[in-house]
């Protein structure tokens, strides 16, 4: 694939993994977040992790969007779902994230009218279809997709869709980021920065990062040379005592972001006071709702949902480890009561989780040696 | 070692253990990924059908001797949807399906029973058309439609037509394969490009317009099987079709019930463009996305070579290659050395990706 292959090129991978290794200061640990979930499924898809020196450790950060919905959140979803006469639609990833009772996949078997889609259009297409049903669309995601989002709304009320209707539990990425930053036990030497995100949001917005933390970022596309080029880049800017946002994925990621995505986006939604994260609590600003303006399309006005806050299993530590400050393995529970099968955190549920990223490929990231 | 050295042993020793326990079936209720095959199905079979028929061999047919005759025995179920798809239809699937099952078990195919379960309101030119389909299909297999039965459901208790095959074959008595056969330094043969019947159907279903020229590669597979038989004999260790959850299903579950490692060179694995570009854009592995007429083989490394060149001379797996070997260590797991050089495991799938494709 032309445009593609160019950035997995073997040859190229091996001389950025020795310039990497040159690079490191023998002595010292290094520790990187890469915050989206994206760059995680990358590194483990093409083994990137396999080619960084043994110290320098990556940190799977809160950009899972799939990772990061709370239980209560799944709850309302269901209830919906569970009403006569709705289609409820969402994204794959989402059917197995477990609620207090149950994930949609389980409400799916249990005889709700649950639909995998690939885009919110599908889910707007399916309400077109079935004009005598009520069409729910279950929104998550960063700014990476809240624009195709507002764009389907959009077209939903000026095709005057009186039956399609949005459970909008979109996302936006800075105030997690700050919220980490602030927490005391967090230790990193830099970020890899979210290149899709940064399509939409650009670069400028993480400039806080270098500016009040000290700490590099570098923004990065899903390639695997992407990665390690990136990795390269922060090194570069610790060795030579930098601090500063750098873009390594200007091919796609305009250091002032896309104008029309964050118009359209500002026309349909609207900062929620608080948003709940999975395992990082309340934070203020971090969430989207519908706006005013397109209220007569938000589920959770058209619908009556219970809206109660279900506390994160007290034995699931999801957050410390969206906050890089345990490993996966070192979550209580991890690989005995929750598992890829029977999930309890949501960081084990999607294939962009760090702990079922962990639970699947860790022991062979350790043990290198194939005999 | 240290503290958090030990306890991380620990817990991966825990993980490792709890993967190799037989699967317990506790769901209150079936969902979609019970038919997955992957990690749930295993669960299903080995914590309530193992339980309740005795332990199976994991062979894809029942080997019996009955009479001083020795024969395979196999059933399987097509609920694919469409039921037309580019390359193929449900009822070239409902043979050719049955017929793989037997002959990568190194049974000749010789006769398959037929039933039929119509939705009230299915077209009759539809049925017409997928009976023409069985029949050039088993007359291409060389195999007999001895029997069968048909049921009509009201509308909407099935989905157009639903059908369940079961197929006898005459063992070879060149064939000593089995799971139980393969061995560390074993080469890792795959007969031609995969992914093909898995994104057909998916593109079929209209679901993503995407547009691709792509057709489902349903066959028998027994002039495969018999050209390896012939070539490797008994160095010829083990053959799976890989169907459901693609290749990547296939030898985690020879992996495990092996107990031995596998590693596949994905820059060997031979896709097409049009496969790898539908994959790329969907976020889908081909490695785990169905195929109708490939198997896997497993045969002894001093005859591998003789054996991809026999598996090359079959008309259709011109493309055939070798993608990796057994190893010892880890056991039960499957190793993929990524076309970018890191190594990586490549697990059985927990979701379904694409339901109802066969």
């Amino acid at each position: 694939m032309r445009y593609v292959d160019e950035f997995r090129d073997p040859e190229l991978g091996r001389v950025l993994a020795t310039e990497i290794l040159a690079a490191v200061e023998p002595g010292r640990h290094y520790k990187f977040m890469e915050v989206c979930g994206g760059h995680t499924h990358s590194i483990y898809k093409y083994g990137v992790d396999d080619l960084l020196p043994e110290n320098v450790e990556l940190v799977h950060g809160p950009g899972c969007p799939v990772c990061v919905i709370p239980m209560g959140r799944v709850d309302d979803g269901i209830a919906i779902a569970r009403q006569a006469g709705v289609i409820f639609t969402c994204f794959g990833d989402m059917m197995r994230v477990p609620g207090s009772a149950g994930s949609l996949l389980e409400a799916k078997a249990e005889g709700a009218d649950i639909r995998m889609v690939y885009s919110p259009l599908d889910a707007l297409r399916i309400a077109k279809q079935n004009p005598d049903r009520e069409v729910v669309f279950f929104a998550i995601g960063f700014e990476t997709t809240a624009p195709s989002t507002a764009l389907t709304l959009k077209r939903a009320k000026a095709e005057g869709v009186a039956n399609f209707s949005c459970m909008c539990s979109h996302v936006t990425i800075v105030p997690p980021l700050r919220a980490l930053l602030d927490s005391p036990d967090l230790r990193l030497d830099g970020f890899v920065g979210p290149g899709h995100v940064s399509t939409v949001v650009g670069a400028r917005p993480f400039e806080f990062i270098p500016a009040d933390y000290g700490k590099p970022i570098v923004v990065a596309g899903f390639e695997p040379l992407d990665i390690l080029q990136a990795i390269r880049m922060i090194l570069a800017q610790l060795a030579e005592g930098r601090c500063e946002v750098e873009n390594q994925y200007s091919r796609v990621v305009p250091y002032e972001g896309n104008p029309r995505a964050l118009e359209v986006m500002a026309e349909v939604f609207e900062l929620r006071p608080h948003f709940e994260w999975r395992g990082l609590g309340f934070i203020s600003q971090s969430g989207l709702k519908l706006s005013d303006a397109y209220a007569d399309l938000d589920a959770e006005l058209r619908f009556s949902v219970p809206g109660v806050r279900v506390a994160d299993p007290k034995a699931c530590q999801c957050g410390e480890v969206l906050k890089g400050v345990i490993k996966p393995w070192e979550c209580k529970v991890f690989g005995t009561a929750c598992t890829p099968e029977r999930p309890i955190g949501t960081c084990m549920v999607s294939s962009e989780g760090a702990c079922a990223a962990y639970y699947n490929f860790g022991r062979f990231a350790r043990e290198r040696e194939v005999v | 070692m240290s503290v958090t050295g030990r306890q991380e042993e620990r817990i991966l020793e825990i993980i490792e253990t709890a993967r190799s326990k037989r699967g317990k079936f506790r769901a209150e209720r079936v969902d979609m990924s019970h038919g997955a095959g992957g990690k749930a199905t295993q669960s299903m079979i080995e914590g309530l059908f193992e339980p309740a028929f005795g332990s199976q061999t994991g062979e894809d047919a029942a080997a019996l001797e009955i009479g001083g005759a020795s024969l395979a025995f196999t059933t399987d179920s097509f609920v694919v949807k469409p039921l037309r798809f580019p390359g193929g239809s449900i009822g070239d699937l409902a043979v050719n399906g049955t017929v793989n099952d037997l002959a990568v078990s190194g049974a000749r195919p010789r006769a398959l029973t037929l039933s039929l379960i119509l939705e009230e309101g299915l077209a009759a030119d539809d049925l017409k058309a997928e009976v023409d389909a069985i029949a050039a299909a088993a007359e291409a297999a060389e195999v007999d439609i001895v029997g069968g039965d048909t049921k009509v459901v009201e509308r909407g208790a099935a989905d157009g037509m639903y059908i369940c095959t079961a197929g006898v074959g005459e063992r070879d008595p060149r064939a000593r394969t089995s799971a139980d056969s393969i061995r560390p330094s074993d080469r890792i043969l795959l007969s031609g490009t995969i992914g093909e019947h898995g994104t057909a159907i998916m593109l079929a279903r209209g679901e993503f317009e995407l547009d691709a020229d792509i057709t489902s590669d349903t066959r028998s597979l027994w002039p495969v099987a018999d050209a390896l038989l012939e070539e490797a004999g008994p160095s010829l260790h083990c053959m799976r079709d890989a169907t459901r959850g693609g290749v990547a299903s296939v030898l985690n579950e020879l992996a495990r019930s092996s107990q031995v490692a596998m590693l596949v060179r994905e820059a060997a694995v031979p896709v097409e463009p049009a496969v790898a570009g539908a994959s790329e854009i969907l976020g889908i592995d081909p490695m785990y996305v169905a195929n109708e007429g490939k198997l896997v083989a497993f045969v002894a490394e001093d005859a591998a070579d003789s054996a991809l060149a026999a598996l090359r001379s079959v008309p259709g797996c011109e493309r055939a290659a070798e993608i990796g070997e057994v190893r010892t260590e880890p056991p039960g797991m499957v190793l993929v050395e990524t076309s970018f050089g890191g190594k990586r495991v490549m697990d059985q799938l927990v979701g379904d990706p694409l339901p109802r494709i066969c």
